[in-house]
Formats: C-alpha cells, structure tokens, sequence
C-alpha cells in the first residue's frame, strides 16, 4: 500500500463508518442522563456540592 | 532522616547534571537556563535541609496528615501566583499595548515587542490561567470528592515544577530562545519538563478521584480531567522536536510545511478550547452555584454541554488556516465544527445564567456573582464570535487583522479573567480562615473598572480589525491596490490608543484585587458600609403628632 492509499482508506474511513461511530458514541453520551429513572440521580448530584455545609450539624 | 537525605541527595544530583550543563551548553540562553535549574536545585536542597524537623526524627515522631483535614496549602500558593502572574501579564499586556502605540518603546533587543508579547501571551495564559486551574481543581476536587489530596509531595512538586516552567519560558521569550510557534514558543527541555509536571498533576488529581467518598463524581470534575489529558495529548504531539544537541536550546520539528501547520493549529486551537474553556468551565461548575447557594440549573444540560465540547471542540483548529496550502475540504471541515460549537456553549452559558433563576436580586447585591454573570455573558459573546469569524467569508475579512485580537481579548479578559478574579475572592477568605473579604466595595470597583476596561479593549478592536479589513481589500479603478500597508497602521493609531486605555483600566482592577487579596490575608476588614441594606432613616421611624389646635 503506497502512502497515498493509506490516505485515502483513512480518509474514506473517516467520513463513513468512522463518523457513524463517533456520532453513535456522542449521542449515546449524551442521552444517558435522560434514561428513565434518571431525573433523582441527576438532582443529587447536582445538590451534592452543598452537603459539606451542613454535616454534622 | 533517611528521606531526608534520599531528598537532599536527589537536590545534589540535580545540582551536578546543571552545573555540568552549563558548563558545556553550547549557547548562553541555554547555560542561562542550566544555571536558573541549577540555583532551583539549589534552593530546594537549601529547604529540604533546613525545613526538617530534626528534632522530631530524633524523638522517631513521624509527621503522619492529618487525613480529617483538606489539604490547602498548595492552593494557598496556587492563588497567590495567580494574583501575582496576573499583575505580570497585565503590565506586560499594557506595554506592548503602548509600543505598538508608540514604536519608541521598543527596547532592543531583550524588550522589543516581539520578545515581549509571547511572554505577555504566556503570562496570562499559562501562569495567571495555568496557577488559578491548578488552584482550583485541587480546591474542587477535594470537596466534591470529600477526600483528602492524594500524593501531597507530588502535588507540591506540581506547583513549584510549574512555577519553574514558568520562569524559564519567560525568561527564555526574553533571551530569545523560542520554537516560533503561537502559545508553544518554548523549547524543547522546557517542553520536557511541562510534561513531567503535567504527569504528576493527572496522578494527584486522577488519584484524589480514585480515594473519594462520593459515589458520583461532580461535572466540575470530568472538565478538569478533560483539560488535563487533553492538554497531556496536544503538548506532547505539537512538541515532537528533534534537539540540534543534547547542550543546546535550538530544535527542529518533525513536522514540517501545511501538516506542521496543522498540527500547530490543532494543538493552538484545542488550548482554547480545553485549557481556556474546559477547564475555566470545571470552575464555573463549581463556583457559581456555591456563590449562589443554588445547584446549577441542569445537571443534564452540563453533561450534554461536556460531551458536545469534546466531540466538537477537537475538530476545530483547521480554521485557523483559512485559505492557506491546507486542503479545501479540511478548511470547510474547520468551519462546520466551529459553528456547531456554538451551540453547546450557548447552553453551557444559559446553564450557568439560569443557575440564578429565583435569585436575581444576588447580582445587584453581591459583586461576586455579578463577576460571574459577566464572565458567562463574555463566554457567550465570544463563543458566538467565534464561530462567526470561523466562516470563510467573513474570515477572509476580519482574518490576520485586530478583530482577532479583539475576539481573544473579549474572551480572554471577559470570561476567563472575570471567573478567575471571582473564584479568588471566594476562595480567599476560606482558605485564610477569614469572616469575609477585606472590601467588597473594591470588588465592586473591580468589576466596573474591568468591565469598562473590556468594553474599550472589544469596541477599539472591532473598528481597528474591520477598518484594517477594508483598506487591504479595497481596490481603485486602475485595479492596483490603493492602501499601502503603513497607511492602514496610521489610520488605526487612535484605535491603538482607546485600546491601551482599556489595558491600563483592566490593569488598575487587578490591582485592587492585590490590595484586597493581601489585606484579607492578613486577615484586615475594611471598615465600610455594607454594599446592601434595606432603606432605614431613624428620623422618620416615628409617629405623627397631632397638629397643635
């Protein structure tokens, strides 16, 4: 395989399956909050930065 | 006693490769540089001598942590460097400011402009930037984590490691020692040496995540962590140089021509993107809702904002290289990306703003969180800057001209600079063990003076970039160009001037901010009316007497 071919495999990789997966990746990255049952986990970590301020008392 | 000497023998050994290296450098910027590592070894073998507590060892008392306390010192530093390398960078930015005003300023050779303005880019970006990012990821872990730092002596050796990378770039830009390229001028053992202390750092920061007690690790966190592997990643592949001897300062890059340039602009673009958004967002994250005694608005919004930024971000740089020798389809490619971030860092900023929903009154009565409220406003002005300038036609207007430099300095001063300053005012008086702040009125006049400060910085850049723009571009009827390139430097000198003026504005903030931060430290509170209080007049808090008949 001479150096341009190499190039044009990745390049072609790259805006085919390569995209397809990244795409897949990302969205399920980002959906994942929003599975259901969710919404409780997400609402204390949110408030979690607040628990230093009142332990122990 | 026997880390004692295990210590002072490493110092020894330091010291001896130095000295060896200075006296065989094969140029004097480098045997300038062996002798600054030399007198650094120097003064730790000074203080791993002195400092122990030999006594104790001779009693066998072990200084053990204590594991109930959080370890605050190398945050105390990290926020007193800030302060400091915020002043140098400031000062140096209003400098050059004036020389490209007035050109007598150029002080040939070691302060002309050209030596001096990789050392103000430094300055603000890796000291100020870095030492408040060191700061604050070591202050945020360990809250969020509820754990104790990991690795105290290697996070000690992060700090001082950094504080020497910072004094050879520097000194380095002034000597002349650089590889030329934008925001990675310094050479190769400084590069090596940044990628020692950027290891140590993952270590301890990585290493407090792994030793939490909280089962969920906050978003601030997976921000920091971002920013501290992906900058590993850029530096590392953007520094592959191959030194001309092993004594000397010179190098040569491996790649060379449009991928050199490339990889430049992947490595300078992504600094923007992880070392100035993501990791300045983990402190937003973090700070904002703490100030506002509110959890941030959506949690999910900031893991949909993190994830975007990272899958986008990355593919960015190619902008950069708008009609240069980079393909076409990769320039586009650039751009398409560019524009889509617009959209995640839209949300991230309306995470941030909407953080103060149902407390709006917190900016007209607390300095602090109008800080940050303006340092989100910038962060959505520039990110939506940003993508703009990205589209080809527009950068083949505002491109090589003051818009860029603007666009920088709106979010560089409005974003990263106003949610620096607001984290150091939270901090100080915490760390110190204070009531509160020693002034909030001068954090109030800090922000005004800041803000104005931008405000002349932004509006001077903009007239100067597309004045600039138009004058190259413009054409007369003979078809040959009609503005010479001194003609248009002398129609932005007014420009020039309204922008040093902002420089100096911004400056005289941050040095409210030293005197603030020093005398909260020496724990002084400033005898001063509160900055608000619901109307009280003791002479009219009586009743009305019945006229006389």
């Amino acid at each position: 395989m001479n150096p341009h071919s190499t190039y044009e495999a990745l390049r072609h990789l790259a805006d085919s399956w390569g995209l397809a997966i990244m795409i897949v990746i990302f969205l399920s990255l980002a959906l994942w909050p929003f599975r259901p049952g969710a919404r409780a986990k997400n609402n204390d970590a949110a408030q979690m930065i607040f628990k230093d301020e009142n332990d122990g008392q | 006693m026997q880390t004692v000497l295990a210590r002072a023998g490493i110092w020894l050994v330091v010291l001896l490769f130095a000295v060896i290296a200075v006296a065989a450098a094969a140029d004097g910027g480098f045997a300038i540089h062996m002798s600054i590592v030399a007198l650094a070894a120097l003064i730790g073998l000074w203080v791993s001598i002195s400092g122990a507590d030999y006594a104790g060892i001779a009693r066998g008392i072990l200084k053990i942590p204590d594991e109930g306390r959080y370890d605050d010192d190398p945050v105390r530093w990290g926020v007193i460097a800030t302060v400091f390398w915020g002043i140098a960078g400031f000062l140096a930015g209003l400098f050059i400011a004036l020389q490209l005003t007035w050109p007598v300023l150029n002080l040939e050779p070691f302060l002309n402009f050209g030596r001096l303005r990789p050392l103000h880019t430094s300055a603000v970006i890796f000291a100020f930037g870095g030492n408040a990012l060191i700061a604050t990821s070591f202050y945020v872990v360990q809250r969020t984590c509820r754990a104790r730092l990991a690795f105290p002596g290697l996070a000690r050796f992060v700090f001082w490691g950094y504080q020497l990378f910072i004094v050879l770039a520097a000194t380095g830009y002034l000597l002349g020692v650089t590889q030329s390229k934008e925001y990675a001028e310094p050479e190769w053992y400084v590069d090596w040496w940044l990628t020692i202390v950027w290891v140590a750092y993952l270590v301890v920061f990585a290493g407090t995540i792994l030793k939490r007690s909280e089962p969920h690790i906050y978003v601030a966190n997976w921000f920091y962590l971002a920013f501290i592997l992906t900058v590993a990643m850029l530096h590392i592949v953007n520094n592959l140089d191959m030194p001309v001897s092993l004594f000397g300062s010179k190098s040569y890059p491996l790649f060379a021509g449009v991928q050199g340039a490339l990889v430049q602009w992947w490595y300078g673009h992504n600094a923007v993107g992880f070392f100035l958004t993501a990791g300045f967002l983990a402190m937003m994250y973090y700070f904002v809702p703490k100030q506002a005694e509110r959890p941030i608005y959506s949690y999910r919004l900031s893991i949909i904002h993190f994830w975007s930024l990272i899958f986008l971000y990355i593919w960015a740089g190619p902008h950069h290289l708008h009609y240069t020798a980079l393909p076409d389809w990769a320039q586009t490619l650039g751009m398409v990306f560019s524009v889509m971030l617009w959209m995640p860092s839209w949300g991230g900023m309306i995470n941030g703003l909407m953080t103060l929903n149902g407390a709006w009154d917190k900016v007209r009565t607390d300095p602090i969180i109008r800080m940050m409220v303006m340092a989100l406003a910038f962060y959505g002005m520039s990110t939506f800057e940003g993508p703009m300038l990205s589209i080809k036609s527009v950068n083949s207007l505002s491109h090589y001209t003051d818009w860029t430099i603007g666009h920088v300095h709106s979010g560089a001063l409005g974003w990263n600079g106003m949610i620096t300053f607001a984290a150091v005012y939270y901090l100080a008086p915490r760390l110190w063990n204070r009531e509160r702040l020693y002034s909030l009125r001068m954090v109030n006049w800090h922000f005004w003076l800041a803000t104005s400060g931008i405000v002349f910085y932004a509006a001077s850049m903009w007239v100067a970039g597309i004045t600039q723009g138009l004058m190259w571009r413009e054409y007369g009827p003979d078809g040959y160009l009609v503005n010479s390139f001194a003609d248009t430097v002398a129609a932005l000198h007014p420009m020039f001037i309204l922008r040093a003026f902002g420089g100096l504005l911004y400056l005289s903030g941050a040095i409210l901010m030293v005197i603030n931060v020093w005398a909260t430290i020496l724990g002084k509170l400033r005898d001063e009316v509160p900055m608000h209080d619901a109307a009280y007049d003791p002479q009219a808090d009586r009743p009305i007497l019945a006229p006389a008949e």
